[in-house]
């Protein structure tokens, strides 16, 4: 029997080596690290900056050097299993420590203990790192389990669950072909509502669920909905967390166009740009409509706490309103299945979203399915 | 009487939705003698068409742009002899329990015949709602005031309104053009629309957008008062003793809003 509620036990997360949020982190904890470490050693107030600079001198090389190296093989090591990988990252902070000592270490220390002590430090420096890294992933993935409460709860409206089922009906009479499509549609939509979603999707999926969407919105608001997509320079393989346009696009149609008398225009533009995915969306704004906006802003928040769970501080998402539009623009790093942690599995469905199983993230893998794979 | 057909409007602004209640209704026939007299986009569309045929029933959409559901129920009172509104809502649990507190009308989309059919029946038997239960049910500000002039209902955009001003048994508006006598109390619609408008008198409502300045003026027994300049009109207003705060406050907002545009 399945589990009612997933248990998830405790297990071991690699950060993404090569996310500038991950090499900032690491950089600026393991330099407040030797800061602490010069209090300790030097007691005299006027000595501790000097203290502090002398010891930056052997950390800061040994730092940089272990980041390139753990750059370059970012992409190898998250093909590993967490825990495999925890290890060779011990290991090549060690080769790095005996590199550096061999090479450029013996002037500063002649005291055979140093080497050891340096080793040792920067093992308890790594240690310290991997469990804030974990913590991290922890206090930031309920983000995910709420997406999908709120997905069902609020942002699927019973106002756009009923206002469909009902179009549909008027069309089941006059138009029977329409309204299979479009409770297939309705069926695609909540299945995708309905899963697990804490991997990333192809973008393509993700604006083929928008489609589904528009389509079905389209059908009880006819031509009042004018829907503009940009896609010509949308990198289809860019990987992105699932529902992050769909939701925008219900607030943009709930407070853009169903207010409007008139017809108004949903825009969707999708490109890269210097290694970044940019989304931006527009749709038509009144400034006096203001009842709905707190759901708009708990869809905002949650979106936007999904991206930095999964890009850190390369993911970004900002409004604003210009004159009489309201626009979202969202930025992101340009990742594939070849260059992430989690390869995306082939998509189930003909040309629908990929319906997957591993709950592994996409800058922070699981042990548990790395083992699973490997 | 009976064999008179029940005759029906209907309003959203969904055209899908129109075409299932005209489907619904056309499978009432059977049972009831029906005649759907005519279909709107919203509420004003609606009151509109209301001048030109008559209607026993309008059955109404709640959310609706121009003007909505409750809105309209309200104007449409104003009518010499009112249609029975009943509310056709998908959603809002809130809007339910209202209506269901306040003992109004609605049905559930998507709605079934049997209970469309129901509410047919009822209609000879019921009134229209009261103006006080409309008010319990829409905590929103209408977007126009309406009164009646030759049996038509006329609508007054509130944009368009430079003050309320109470007169004896009347509220007179102003507006750029003319001027309107409303039957309505002064301070419910201060209550409603507060936002929009400012008390500069006891019995004077004036439209905060449509404030040029202010202007000291000195009676002939040397008694100071300021006056209120009023946008597209050469009307000038008193402003009482007991307002005269809001010269001040309102002179700030405008000094900030010109320099906010500069």
């Amino acid at each position: 029997m399945q589990p009612i509620i997933r248990q998830h036990p405790i297990r071991l997360e690699l950060p993404d080596f090569r996310n500038l949020g991950t090499i900032l982190r690491v950089v600026l904890a393991v330099n407040a690290m030797t800061a602490v470490a010069a209090l300790v050693k030097e007691p005299q107030a006027e000595l501790w900056t000097t203290q502090w600079i002398d010891m930056t001198a052997i950390v800061e090389p040994y730092l940089i050097l272990e980041l390139a190296i753990l750059y370059t093989f970012a992409p190898w090591l998250f093909r590993q299993t967490a825990s495999l990988g925890a290890f060779v990252i011990a290991a090549v902070t060690v080769a790095v420590g005996l590199g550096l000592h061999v090479l450029i270490g013996r002037p500063y220390s002649d005291a055979p203990f140093a080497l050891v002590r340096h080793l040792l430090l920067a093992l308890s420096a790594y240690a310290i790192l991997l469990v804030y890294f974990n913590l991290r992933a922890k206090a930031l993935s309920p983000a995910i389990a709420e997406s999908r409460l709120q997905a069902l709860q609020a942002r699927i409206r019973p106002h756009f669950l009923f206002n469909s089922i009902n179009a549909v009906l008027s069309l089941v009479r006059s138009d029977p072909k329409r309204a299979e499509t479009a409770l297939l549609d309705m069926a695609d939509l909540f299945r995708v509502l309905m899963r697990d979603n804490r991997d990333l999707v192809p973008i393509a999926d993700e604006v083929e669920l928008c489609r589904q969407y528009l389509e079905l919105e389209k059908l009880r608001l006819t031509d009042r909905l004018q829907v503009e997509w940009h896609l010509n320079n949308m990198p289809e393989n860019a990987l992105v967390p699932p529902l992050l346009l769909q939701p925008l696009l219900e607030n943009a149609v709930y407070h853009g166009i169903e207010p409007l008398a008139t017809p108004g225009v949903v825009s969707i533009n999708i490109f890269s740009k210097g290694g970044d995915v940019h989304a931006i969306l527009r749709n038509p704004y009144r400034s006096d409509g203001g009842s709905h906006h707190a759901g708009n802003k708990m869809a905002l928040g949650n979106i936007r706490e999904r991206l930095k769970l999964h890009f850190d501080a390369e993911g970004s998402l900002e409004s604003r309103v210009r004159d009489t539009m309201y626009e979202v623009h969202i930025r992101m790093p340009y990742r594939t299945a070849a260059t992430s942690a989690s390869t995306v599995e082939p998509a189930s469905g003909v040309g629908k979203p990929a319906a997957r199983r591993d709950e592994s993230g996409p800058a922070l893998r699981d042990a548990r399915t790395g083992a699973l794979r490997g | 009487m009976a064999d008179a057909p029940l005759r029906v409007l209907i309003v959203d602004d969904e055209a899908p939705a129109r075409r299932r209640l005209r489907d619904l209704l056309a499978d009432c026939v059977a049972a009831l003698p029906i005649a759907c007299v005519g279909e709107a986009a919203n509420g004003r569309e609606a009151l509109e068409l209301l001048h030109a045929v008559s209607a026993d029933l309008v059955l109404t959409d709640i959310e609706m742009p121009e003007m909505g559901g409750l809105e309209f129920a309200r104007h449409v009172l104003k009518l010499p002899q009112p249609p029975v509104v009943i509310f056709t809502t998908a959603h809002d649990r809130h809007a339910v329990q209202a209506f269901e507190v306040n003992a109004v009308d609605f049905l559930l989309k998507p709605i079934r015949v049997q209970r469309l059919l129901a509410a047919l029946e009822k209609v000879p038997r019921l009134k229209p709602v009261s103006t006080a239960r409309l008010d319990a049910l829409a905590p929103t500000a209408r977007r126009f005031l309406s009164v009646t002039e030759r049996s038509r209902v006329v609508l007054v955009p509130l944009e368009e309104i430079i003050y309320l001003k109470a007169e004896l048994k009347y509220i007179t508006i102003r507006t750029a053009d003319r001027e309107f006598l409303l039957e309505e109390s002064l301070t419910k619609l201060e209550e409603e629309f507060g936002h929009r408008l400012v008390r500069v008198h006891r019995n004077c409502l004036v439209a905060r957008d449509a404030i040029r300045g202010f202007e000291r003026r000195v009676g002939d027994e040397g008694d100071a008062h300021w006056e209120v300049l009023l946008k597209g009109i050469a009307e000038t207003l008193p402003v009482s003793r007991r307002q005269q705060s809001i010269v001040r406050e309102i002179g700030r907002e405008n000094q900030r809003g010109a320099e906010a545009s500069r």
